[in-house]
């Protein structure tokens, strides 16, 4: 309950700046004043400004809205392609299933990164081609957390009751499946969001991702690095800002688990 | 009305070594028997006897390694799930589970509306609502979960969902044994009288042959597969020929009345009595 609360408020925050900074920013993040470069926090700068005179809270804010965009498609991609896969894997023909567990084992041992490098190679960088990159890197997380899933939901008596009732393969796979393993996916959505997130910051970094002058969190980094030892500052804070979306995603995930647990819910109703 | 011809269902175990044959397991070995219509047709056996198997091949859900079933002159066994909606319509389940047979993310309603859903039978909420006040149910049961209800509870819910496409045959799985003493004579007498009722052919399978001779008037007994001995309940009650018949008559009671003093059977001959 706590994860759930802690990462719900955390989550809560990234969505609230990113909402705001579409109406309103302190300052233009994008717009560059060499007479104000590198200052200190203040009144009007609360996080201080960059190397290029960057207003620092703006440049978080317009970013949290790069790192949900990014987040979303990631996530969407991953779960709108692996979940029914999965789910095909564990109810579908033997044979064919079994094609689709290897290859996903295969594209398992493929790392996200270096997927997202050769897209941005192919397809030029950008935002869109790293989170699509990543989104498809994460497809076989879910397809295996589904199949495994489906197939515990396919032993069970109500699946051999409903077949007994004269459901057949797909109307099992929609009305009993699904709604049984949803709140794993919704879980590993939560979860893999937090690691679309860090990918996106790290793909940024690289100069593969983000794209100048769209701000983004990893962006901000790769900008200041030469800066570490001068002003770590400007590393701090977007640093911290990846690190609290990854973990209050994580928390948001932890706490969903428990949530969705059947079992725990019977006790909710009861008690 | 339903007839088994040598009937059996071998399972394969997984490999344990490359080299040696992956062990087999005979659920079922060479059964026959027939079920004529109106019967209540009793199937004694421990655990492990091969029960739960016949039932599965009975219902279609499994497919046997030799042997035939046919239901009505047609054939049971080799069909694919889309060909047996002759079967589904005519032949319906109770589960042993109550809490395993029942979605639990299905609300009650769409639960026991499933079989009219699955072969678009209309008229569904009325029928919902008429299932529920047949097996005892409040009108509002319909909106709640399973984890709702208690395990008695629960299986009126599954016999209400086995009667809704007004089946000729119900075939119930130990339907009280994971039942508390006390709700198991309910549950039971519930049964015998929606049979009655309805006039259905009731095929039910229990390890209990005390509860067995007070429902059915046919009992079959299996034992590792194999059927041991067939006939009138009474008859194999009083006069078992197969030895293994004569340890479950002996044994049933005796464990049962040393266990919780008071057996099912027993509770359902007290209601009977006045």
């Amino acid at each position: 309950m706590r994860n759930l609360v802690i990462g719900a408020v955390l989550v809560g925050l990234i969505v609230l700046a990113a909402l705001i900074s579409f109406l309103w920013t302190p300052f233009d993040p994008t717009q560059v004043d060499a007479a104000l470069r590198l200052q200190g926090p203040s009144g009007a700068h609360w996080l201080g400004t960059d190397r290029f005179g960057r207003d620092l809270v703006s440049q978080l804010m317009v970013g949290a809205r790069t790192t949900l965009y990014v987040g979303v498609v990631a996530v969407g991609v991953a779960a709108v392609i692996g979940t029914p896969l999965g789910v095909f894997a564990a109810a579908g023909p033997r044979w064919l299933g079994e094609i689709v567990l290897r290859a996903n084992d295969i594209m398992l041992a493929f790392p996200a990164l270096l997927l997202a490098i050769m897209f941005g190679a192919a397809f030029g960088a950008s935002t869109l081609t790293a989170m699509v990159a990543i989104g498809i890197a994460t497809v076989p997380s879910f397809a295996r957390l589904a199949r495994g899933s489906a197939l515990q939901v396919l032993n069970t008596e109500y699946v051999l009751a409903a077949r007994s009732a004269g459901r057949t393969g797909l109307a099992i796979s929609v009305r009993h499946v699904l709604p049984n393993i949803a709140g794993l996916i919704i879980v590993q959505c939560s979860v893999s969001f937090g690691i679309a997130v860090l990918a996106e910051a790290a793909l940024s970094y690289l100069g593969l991702g983000t794209q100048p002058p769209t701000p983004s969190w990893g962006r901000m980094l790769q900008e200041s690095q030469e800066l570490l030892a001068v002003q770590p500052r400007l590393l701090i804070v977007p640093g911290v800002a990846i690190a609290l979306a990854v973990l209050g995603f994580t928390l948001l995930g932890d706490g969903l688990r428990d949530r969705f647990d059947p079992r725990l819910e019977g006790h909710r109703a009861q008690g | 009305m339903i007839k088994v011809e040598n009937l059996s269902r071998v399972y394969r175990r997984s490999r344990t070594s490359p080299l040696r044959p992956r062990a087999e397991v005979h659920a079922l070995r060479d059964v026959s028997f027939e079920i004529e219509a109106g019967r209540r047709f009793g199937i004694v056996g421990e655990s492990g006897s091969g029960k739960s198997t016949l039932v599965r091949l009975i219902a279609g859900l499994d497919q046997p390694t030799a042997g035939a079933v046919t239901f009505d002159g047609q054939r049971v066994d080799g069909r694919s799930e889309r060909r047996l909606s002759f079967l589904r319509r005519d032949l319906q389940v109770v589960f042993q589970d109550p809490t395993g047979s029942l979605d639990p993310r299905m609300r009650v309603r769409d639960i026991i509306a499933e079989p009219l859903v699955a072969q678009r039978i209309p008229g569904q909420a009325e029928r919902v609502a008429e299932l529920l006040a047949a097996v005892g149910l409040p009108a509002d049961a319909g909106r709640r979960f399973p984890h709702q209800f208690s395990g008695g509870q629960r299986q009126r819910i599954s016999l209400a969902r086995a009667l809704a496409p007004k089946p000729r045959v119900l075939v119930a799985d130990e339907p009280v044994s994971a039942l508390d003493v006390s709700v198991r004579a309910q549950i039971l007498n519930l049964l015998s009288d929606l049979v009655e009722q309805f006039a259905l052919t009731l095929v039910f399978v229990s390890h209990d042959l005390s509860v067995v001779r007070h429902v059915c008037d046919t009992v079959a007994v299996l034992r590792s597969g194999e059927l041991v001995e067939i006939g009138d309940v009474e008859q194999v009650y009083r006069e078992p020929r197969h030895p293994y018949t004569r340890q479950l008559v002996q044994a049933a009671p005796t464990l049962r009345g040393a266990l919780s003093g008071v057996t099912a059977a027993d509770l359902i001959s007290e209601r009977k009595r006045p």
